[in-house]
């Protein structure tokens, strides 16, 4: 047996061998071939600054380039406005990620019979192969001096399109950059941008803590993740140190045409500071909560929810800390903190009953909460340094843990539902210029969640490894 | 058998090893290495050991190289020539390090600035061109670039910068005193190239070149409102400097020896009501005095009026 396991470690390692060289080939002949290339993103091609100007590496903004963006995509220096430019300039920019990828699932669940149709057992899958990423058009720049928008339509793999980013925004409203307003749908004012990401793995493209909801919750409106339709207001100082956001949003996680709650919205919040810390650099702290109420009962038409009538709204609420330090030119590191809890009934599987996530529809008088039942509470933190060996490189990781502080259902395991999660890789750019964003990528990820597995409640783990070539033009 | 299997093993895990050690030297190799223009044999860029300094911050060359590939270099080229993939599409045209001529100085004409004027522009920027506020950078950051565009002239070898020089106390702001700054603009033949309005429409505005032969607008103090600013600053102070050190390398000339310091406050008082969309206290008096330039009463006028009665210069209201 232990022969058999030596051999059969010895094939796999042979395996792994191959495709290991095989994509180390492919990276060292991308690398020899690599030259500059002429190309026209969106607001590098505007202004003429690098890519790097403005992020510390595509796509994840530097501070020069978070105030760009708090400044409504002017650099602030009039010559802002689209009749600087030439006529035929059109700020459109598509991003694009053709990839080879392994995936590895422990617990999957599976028919103990192929055919069989019981799903009575478990089976780890692992699969690799060449794949894309979705694609994005981002457009977006000024109509006139502190009027802007942004519109990303984005597509899935298929090609299948929806709107990621819809808005309108007006800055330095009364000549003051402390009063700036947008409106439509558009990601959350995080510190840490979600999508502004620098990983692209399944588990590892995403912020755990972004979007934790507790096992059996019901509740999928508390993503900060994802983009949300609604009005925010926002303010800083002339230059960036100090900044707050305050947004009203529909509790519908960014679905156009109300399709959830009748009347339930939510809030998010932020504020911060940075500090010039002479050698090590600027750094900054600050804070975030997203608080709000959505609906756990929906009236029904032959059993089924109708849109947009959901009611009872209940609470939720995340809130947390974040700190971007820079020691130096090279190292940082971001820090995002989370508690979260939601309402008991969310936890106990009501909430988005619509779209099938939570299996109960609460009805009034007739519901009624099991004996003992409380609201899910956790914590979680999120540590992600990087290491800028040259503008043109940048090596990467990450570290996201999310521990349950309390199970809505009294008896459930302590653990049931905590995530840990690693991420490691780099991204390197082959050039600089003002015209267009490539990088060659590669990461690993590796996720895991207690309690979860699909038949036997056991541990869930995943692991991914993702080789690319992201780029924008 | 098994022997043979086990060295296959160790020689797959070993060449693999080998692999990834290479891909990674070669990353890194290529992460490391200098922009090379893609023309040409020039060599790599040698940072000499520079300093800054302002205040008590010490800026460092070496320091600053990073930054300055990823923030200047696009514009003002990896050598500092002003030759970066951007500049053909630029106007103005960015500044060429290696002339060591600038703009925007505290000290005279000719001279070179001081490490604090190159500092305070990079925060400040030059309104109306692609040069931005690098006002999100830290101050140590900021003067490592100043210690870093000093590689690329000898002149920072040879030469120490300027002296400063001194702005004396603003004089009240009247209607007398914004009328001799009218007298001045017109007998300093401002209106030339700013035009009678200061709408950078004079006669000579489309004939203007830098010193690197590139055309050149003048200042149009009418644009703007309330957050407009100058190139070199948005203080009557910096006004002040403007025209007592000149705009070194665009025909902007110096004052300093043409005009005594309270005349010069004058003409600042005078531009002032050109930005007719600015508040300000200039503005203000001009109001009060119902917009009307009164003439300026001199007791030795000039001997002739320089320019035709359609092109004279007019108030700001």
């Amino acid at each position: 047996m232990r022969m058999w396991a030596q051999s059969h470690l010895c094939q796999k390692a042979q395996r792994v061998h191959v495709v290991l060289a095989a994509a180390f080939a492919l990276i060292v002949l991308i690398l020899s071939t690599s030259q500059s290339a002429n190309a026209l993103p969106a607001f590098a091609r505007k202004y003429g600054l690098r890519c790097s100007a403005c992020h510390e590496s595509w796509p994840m903004l530097n501070f020069f380039g978070q105030k760009f963006k708090d400044n409504g995509y002017q650099l602030m220096n009039d010559r802002d406005a689209p009749i600087w430019q030439n006529p035929a300039y059109w700020p459109v920019t598509f991003r694009i990620t053709p990839i080879w990828h392994r995936v590895s699932t422990n617990k999957v669940q599976a028919d103990s019979v192929p055919g069989n149709g019981d799903g009575a057992t478990e089976q780890k899958i692992t699969s690799s192969g060449f794949d894309l990423s979705g694609l994005d058009f981002h457009t977006g720049g000024t109509l006139e001096k502190n009027f802007s928008f942004y519109v990303l339509p984005s597509s899935d793999a298929t090609a299948s399109f929806h709107f990621e980013t819809v808005m309108a925004r007006i800055d330095n409203i009364k000549g003051s950059p402390w009063l700036n307003v947008k409106l439509g749908k558009f990601e959350l004012d995080n510190l840490l941008s979600e999508k502004r990401i620098l990983t692209l793995t399944g588990n590892g493209g995403i912020y755990q803590l972004y979007h934790f909801i507790p096992a059996g919750d019901g509740n999928v409106f508390g993503q900060m993740g994802d983009n949300q339709l609604g009005l925010e207001v926002m303010g800083h100082s002339a230059n960036d140190r100090t900044r707050y956001s305050v947004a009203l949003l529909s509790s519908n996680d960014g679905q156009v045409g109300l399709p959830y709650g009748a009347e339930s919205y939510s809030t998010f919040i932020t504020g911060s500071q940075a500090f010039d810390t002479g050698k090590l650099g600027v750094d900054r702290v600050g804070f975030y909560a997203m608080a709000g109420e959505a609906p756990i009962s929906w009236q029904t038409n032959g059993g089924a929810a109708i849109a947009g009538s959901g009611g009872n709204n209940k609470g939720y609420s995340r809130e947390g800390f974040v700190g971007q330090f820079y020691f130096g030119n090279h190292a940082d590191v971001t820090v995002v903190t989370q508690h979260g809890e939601d309402n008991v009934w969310f936890g106990q599987g009501y909430g988005d009953y619509i779209d099938g996530i939570a299996p109960n529809n609460y009805i009034p008088g007739v519901s009624v909460l099991p004996s003992g039942a409380r609201n899910p509470t956790w914590n979680g933190v999120l540590v992600e340094p990087h290491y800028v060996v040259s503008p043109q490189m940048i090596l990467l990781a990450r570290y996201e843990t999310i521990r349950m502080s309390q199970q809505s259902t009294p008896g459930a395991p302590s653990n049931l539902g905590n995530i840990s999660t690693y991420t490691a890789g780099f991204r390197y750019n082959p050039f600089m210029t003002s015209r267009a964003g490539w990088a060659y990528h590669a990461e690993y990820n590796w996720w895991h969640q207690d309690g979860t597995s699909p038949v036997s409640a056991t541990n869930l783990t995943s692991s991914e490894v993702l080789l690319g070539i992201d780029f924008d033009f | 058998m098994k022997s043979s299997k086990l060295m296959r093993c160790i020689g797959a895990i070993f060449s693999t090893a080998v692999l990834g050690a290479a891909c990674a030297a070669c990353l890194l190799a290529s992460a490391f290495a200098q922009d090379v223009p893609d023309v040409g044999p020039k060599p790599p860029v040698v940072v000499k050991p520079m300093e800054s300094h302002i205040g008590n911050l010490t800026g460092h060359a070496a320091e600053g190289k990073s930054d300055y590939r990823r923030y200047c270099a696009g514009c003002h080229g990896d050598y500092g020539d002003a030759n970066g993939e951007n500049a053909p599409w630029l106007e103005p045209k960015p500044r060429d390090f290696t002339m060591a001529t600038f703009k925007c100085r505290s000290t005279l004409t000719g001279t070179l600035p001081t490490d604090e004027d190159l500092f305070n522009t990079l925060k400040r920027g030059i309104v109306n061109s692609n040069m931005p506020p690098w006002n999100t950078f830290s101050n140590q950051q900021r003067a490592d670039l100043v210690a870093y565009i000093k590689i690329f002239s000898p002149r920072w070898d040879k030469e120490k910068a300027g002296t400063p020089i001194k702005v004396p106390e603003e004089t009240p702001i009247t209607i007398e005193s914004i009328a001799h700054g009218k007298e001045l603009f017109t007998k300093l033949e401002c209106w030339k190239c700013h035009g009678p309005h200061g709408e950078g429409d004079g006669p000579s505005a489309s004939t203007l070149t830098d010193s690197k032969d590139n055309p050149i607008r003048p200042y149009n103090f009418a644009l703007g409102k309330d957050d407009s600013r100058f190139k070199c600053g948005v203080t009557n102070q910096d006004v002040y400097k403007i025209f007592m050190t000149g705009v070194d390398g665009t025909p902007m000339p110096s004052f300093a020896d043409v005009i005594q310091p309270n005349d010069a406050w004058d003409l600042v008082h005078f531009l002032r009501t050109l930005q007719v969309h600015r508040h300000s206290k200039e503005n203000d008096v001009l109001m009060a005095a119902h917009g009307v330039i009164p003439p300026y009463v001199d007791k030795n006028p000039p001997a002739a009026a320089p320019a035709p009665a359609d092109k004279a210069p007019g108030g700001g209201q």
